[in-house]
């Protein structure tokens, strides 16, 4: 299974919902590099979900763009998967059923579907549940399922929307490592939205915040850590301690603003 | 009540065989207080001098003319004729009411532009339809068939609705994102979400379809069920139209026992 990545290009993105919504974000600028993990934090409500769902071609920018190794992004495509925050696998399949499942909405071979249904369930560490029905496992088995039906189709890019976050911490610490391991080795690009710090060093290579309303990327952070991770790690506590003080000080991103609007009241 | 267990037998298995026994049991007894009473009722009707010339109602009678009616074939008659008119019927309420029931569920105005029309109708005893059935159709087993097929439509069409909108909207989603396109979605996701639902009101359209049947067999055809039971009142044979009676419950207990079957092997509900 050989992935490669791709260069993200977010130009002067623009996103409202309906005319008469305010601006969910405002002219959002990013390039992300081939291979790059890149985490997205904020608070509820700047647009950090909108922008995973504009990424994945689901919701339409209201203005700017946004390019995958030059090709823009219109509509969901097997080359940029989406994998949400609860699993929603299709309980009337088997795992190697809901593994394969966009194999068969696209023209694969029998043996050529076999073979990366049965690599991507290695990859996930499920190869005993492979005939089992999916509503037979638990919650972190069950993401793990979802995981493998987003790498079977070998995307360029994996999006996740707090994908661990209904999951218990030993489940949530695990999936975290598996996923940031499996992608520097099969070397696709991630993009994914954390409430959680500890996620995003752990599994990121950078992380940007998002403040503002209308939302914006204010601060960003480069994650220069060795793999593998161990949250108990000196450097990685320091990085934590780091990038939490970012985003206090993006949490305090607004008050300007509202110190204005309260001059002019 | 104790079941010997053979070797390597584990306890679910034996639990699993005893409940079956006990379901068994409680079956076998609520037939056999029927049977009782039948032919208790049969008795009394036959010693009452004013009642004895029905006492060819009774259990004994009915029973010795099963092979009469077998042998002459009549049995084998009526129920292919019933047999095709009621799939016929079923297969058109089906191919009719799944697609209108899917766009029910799936769009919204079409199914507030639906509903009320949809409901009235439905509310119309299908045996009303009987003389316009008449007028229209050139057979008199196109009429039965059309008055089976507009009394089994709306059970599949409803269940099929509300099947679809209990289904998850992620799971579109998801299927969308992963490169399917709206016939992968029909058949990959809604098909198998809805078949529960779908074989749920086959089953509800099967039990007001075999109701409607023999009703609309008194009409002017000569073969099935109700024609068979109208000849029996006719030439005063009431041990043969209490074993025709009697052929259509066990039919269709047996039809009903097959869309059970059906809905416990294709669902995917658990505890279903």
């Amino acid at each position: 299974m050989a992935i490669r990545g791709t260069e993200i290009k977010i130009q002067g993105l623009t996103h409202r919902y309906g005319s008469r919504n305010g601006v969910t974000f405002n002219r959002v600028d990013l390039i992300s590099p081939p291979g790059e993990s890149l985490a997205i934090i904020g608070r509820s409500g700047c647009g950090k979900s909108t922008l995973l769902h504009i990424l994945a071609g689901i919701l339409k920018p209201t203005e700017g763009k946004v390019l995958l190794n030059g090709t823009a992004i219109a509509q969901p495509s097997p080359r940029w998967v989406m994998m949400f925050q609860a699993p929603h696998l299709f309980p009337w399949m088997t795992v190697s059923q809901n593994v394969g499942v966009g194999l068969s909405f696209g023209r694969w071979s029998k043996a050529e579907t076999e073979e990366r249904v049965t690599e991507a369930i290695r990859l996930v560490e499920l190869q005993d549940f492979a005939e089992a029905n999916v509503q037979d496992l638990s919650g972190g088995q069950q993401q793990r399922v979802a995981l493998a039906r987003s790498l079977v189709m070998e995307p360029e890019l994996l999006l996740l929307d707090e994908p661990f976050s209904a999951l218990d911490a030993f489940t949530r610490a695990s999936l975290q490592k598996d996923v940031r391991s499996i992608a520097k080795r099969k070397g696709f690009n991630i993009v994914f939205v954390t409430h959680d710090i500890d996620e995003a060093v752990i599994m990121g290579d950078r992380a940007v915040i998002m403040a503002g309303s209308p939302g914006n990327i204010v601060h960003e952070l480069d994650i220069d850590l060795p793999d593998p991770r161990d949250r108990h790690d000196a450097s990685v506590q320091a990085l934590r301690t780091r990038l939490m003080s970012t985003f206090q000080e993006a949490a305090n991103y607004q008050k300007p603003a509202s110190a204005a609007l309260a001059a002019i009241a | 009540m104790s079941y010997a267990a053979t070797p390597g037998e584990s306890g679910f298995c034996r639990l699993m065989k005893h409940q079956g026994m006990q379901t068994l049991g409680w079956a076998v007894g609520g037939v056999a207080i029927l049977a009782a009473l039948w032919l208790i009722g049969g008795y009394l009707i036959s010693i009452n001098p004013t009642t004895k010339t029905f006492a060819k109602f009774g259990l004994v009678p009915t029973l010795q003319a099963f092979p009469e009616l077998w042998g002459a074939g009549k049995i084998q008659n009526a129920l292919a004729a019933s047999g095709f008119r009621l799939g016929a019927g079923l297969l058109i309420a089906v191919v009719i009411g799944v697609p209108i029931g899917i766009l029910m569920g799936r769009v919204k105005w079409f199914r507030d532009f639906t509903n009320s029309p949809f409901q009235f109708v439905r509310m119309i005893s299908p045996l009303s339809w009987m003389p316009l059935a008449v007028l229209v159709f050139a057979t008199w087993n196109g009429s039965i068939i059309f008055l089976i097929a507009i009394a089994a439509v709306w059970p599949v069409m409803f269940a099929t609705a509300a099947g679809l909108a209990k289904v998850d909207p992620n799971w579109f989603k998801v299927a969308r994102n992963l490169g399917a396109r709206p016939l992968h979605i029909l058949t990959r996701v809604i098909m198998p979400a809805i078949t529960f639902d779908v074989l749920s009101g086959i089953r509800l359209a099967l039990g007001v379809a075999w109701i409607v049947l023999v009703p609309a067999e008194y009409l002017g055809v000569t073969s099935g069920l109700g024609y068979a039971i109208e000849d029996a009142r006719e030439t005063l044979s009431y041990n043969h139209l209490t074993a025709m009676v009697v052929t259509i419950g066990i039919i269709g207990y047996f039809l009903d026992g097959i869309l059970v079957a059906l809905i416990k092997r294709y669902s995917w509900h658990r505890g279903a």
